[in-house]
């Protein structure tokens, strides 16, 4: 157990270093001369030397790498010239808080459609509820989020004008008023995954429902709702958590989409604004964080499985 | 075609004949025909965009600026360009299959040299090479292709680099999955023991049997390389105006949604419906096709 559990830590800090290492090679293969970009087009050969001894250009690689993969670690991430602001209170104050609002209440919402409309169309097998939601799950994988996004805003922000369409309110400042902003952008991000967890629930509750255990709850006289939601639900849980957990980057991306849509200053809207402006250490910072991130929930699911599920177990 | 009948499925455990199977394929999957059909009218519109469409996708008629659709002259209307939507589209969906297409080849054949690389190498080679397969999927698509993006800039070609390399990951896992699957059959190692190089044992019985699978995962994966590079322009960072790029166009009609919503929405409509008929022909390829549910016994 403690060699499996250290093998795949080994494993996720290699994948850790391989990204860092393709993040610094981003900056070092970015177009334009970052000479150019700090000093302007004019400058005295002095000026140029100063500078380049300044941003330590003027030493080894490998030396160049370990600076600033130590500044990195210690959350020195340098300036944002356009910004003005030190990018890692701007990522990770600024941005992230709101890209994590948007995931969660998105991921809440999937959550909350998803699995009674799963159950139903499981329990329904064949009739048309479950034509109906196989349906939506398939749109629902397939239709492209961002114009979904539009399509909400025309519908309910244009048309009945129910919804606001653009700002972010910190739920944590105002709750309602947080929640009232994020209905659209929120239905916007979550709807791949209510379709997806939709797919998976119904996959699983039918399988699940044909094993003995279900049959002998019946015998017992337990309520239909009951034999459901007790017996069979609980037991597809584990699936239903690994997938949500594996699928955590697609919800990543989708919020970069949902976040230019609705205009809401997250991570997303740093990262693209980034590469509009050529601002390479924010474009950096962005995807060292989504990218540790995604490993390191990579790795807690991969570390769950045989926690959750004792056949797991590795037997040496 | 009435001759058969739909209802018999063929027997799980006698192999049929392939023609007789991809014909009542049809039949017996109406929805996969009717998006394949779908799919199939987008090529043909892609193809001959120039003949189906009225207009110069990028004039600018000054004088029918916004207007809306079924205007004489611009079935779908025209955008705040007065360029005219429908050509737009048309042209469009070239642009979309194509970038979809040259950035699934380039996906697949990286995830081919990298996944048989790995799965033939075997050992700390095998090991390392997976972890950069890892560090590729530590990234959702979308951002590692906006990454690249940000290093090679803007452009059509850039967007079909950007994205093919973004899709290299997942190719290359399931390619190595199946060469160790493959590799650890009698008939590679009868060919072993019988003396043929280990070139001819990899390009004559292991290749044939990872290409059947990858073939498969392509139709699968194109959709996604058409939403991913839609979703870079959309983005503002990847094809530039004025190309006829359906994201550039959703993109441009946000601004123009309170008063001009067909900007945004005809194109949209357009990529919606050749993703949503995409994912029903990957679904019914790879559950017809898809060597992983066949495969069972043997």
């Amino acid at each position: 157990m403690f060699r499996f559990i250290a093998g795949k830590v080994f494993q996720t800090l290699f994948v850790l270093f391989l990204v860092s290492v393709a993040s610094f090679t981003l900056l070092k293969l970015a177009p334009g001369d970052p000479i150019e970009i700090a000093l302007g087009n004019e400058y005295s050969e002095e000026a140029h030397q100063d500078m380049l001894a300044e941003l330590g250009l003027d030493r080894p690689v490998v030396e160049q790498y370990v600076t600033w993969l130590a500044d990195f670690v210690r959350g020195d991430w340098g300036t944002s010239y356009t910004a003005r602001a030190d990018i890692f209170t701007y990522a990770f104050v600024e941005a992230l808080p709101v890209t994590l609002t948007l995931a969660v209440f998105a991921l809440g919402l999937a959550i909350l459609i998803g699995v009674p409309l799963g159950v139903l169309s499981a329990v329904k097998k064949d009739t048309l509820w479950d034509a109906g939601s196989a349906a939506f799950a398939l749109t629902g994988t397939a239709f492209p989020s961002f114009f979904l996004g539009i399509v909400l805003i025309w519908v309910f922000g244009v048309k009945f004008a129910m919804f606001p369409v653009m700002g972010f309110v910190a739920p944590w400042e105002d709750f309602w008023g947080g929640l009232y902003h994020m209905v659209l952008p929120a239905f916007t991000l979550s709807t791949y995954f209510m379709a997806m967890i939709v797919r998976l629930t119904r996959a699983n509750l039918v399988e699940a429902l044909e094993s003995p255990y279900i049959a002998a709850a019946r015998a017992r006289g337990e309520p239909g709702w009951r034999v459901v939601w007790v017996h069979g639900v609980r037991n597809i849980l584990m699936p239903l958590v690994t997938i949500i957990g594996l699928q955590l980057g697609v919800l990543l991306q989708g919020a970069v989409l949902t976040e230019t849509v609705f205009s809401l200053p997250g991570a997303g809207q740093m990262i693209t604004n980034a590469v509009l402006n050529r601002e390479y250490g924010i474009v950096q910072a962005g995807i060292m964080m989504t990218a540790t991130l995604f490993v390191l929930v990579n790795l807690a699911v991969d570390l769950a499985y045989p926690i959750l599920d004792p056949r797991l177990r590795p037997s040496r | 075609m009435t001759l058969l009948d739909g209802a018999t499925p063929a027997p799980a455990t006698v192999p049929p004949v392939r023609r007789r199977r991809r014909l009542t394929m049809f039949v017996r999957r109406p929805f996969f025909t009717l998006a394949l059909l779908v799919a199939a009218g987008f090529v043909v519109s892609a193809a001959f965009a120039p003949v189906f469409a009225p207009w110069d996708p990028t004039y600018q008629d000054i004088g029918a600026m916004m207007a809306p659709p079924a205007t004489a002259g611009h079935l779908l209307g025209t955008d705040s360009y007065g360029q005219d939507i429908l050509s737009r589209i048309l042209f469009g969906a070239r642009y979309a299959l194509g970038i979809g297409l040259g950035a699934v080849a380039i996906g697949a054949l990286g995830g081919l040299v990298l996944g048989m690389a790995a799965g033939l190498a075997g050992g700390r080679t095998e090991w390392v090479l997976m972890r950069i397969v890892d560090s590729i999927l530590a990234l959702p698509s979308l951002i590692l292709a906006v990454a690249f993006i940000a290093i090679l800039g803007q452009g059509v070609d850039k967007v079909i680099y950007a994205v093919g390399v973004a899709l290299i990951g997942p190719f290359a896992r399931t390619v190595r999955a199946d060469v160790m699957q493959v590799r650890a059959q009698l008939f590679v190692e009868a060919a072993g023991l019988m003396g043929l190089a280990w070139l001819t044992v990899v390009w004559r019985h292991i290749l044939p049997n990872v290409v059947y699978p990858l073939a498969v995962q392509v139709t699968i994966r194109i959709s996604e390389a058409i939403l991913v590079s839609s979703s870079l322009s959309f983005l503002g960072i990847g094809v530039t105006p004025p190309t006829p790029d359906w994201g550039l166009m959703i993109s441009e009609g946000r601004a123009f949604v309170s008063f001009a919503p067909w900007m945004a929405g005809m194109p949209g409509a357009a990529l919606a419906i050749l993703l949503i008929a995409l994912s029903i022909v990957g679904d019914g390829i790879r559950e017809e096709f898809d060597p992983k549910m066949q495969r069972g016994g043997s």
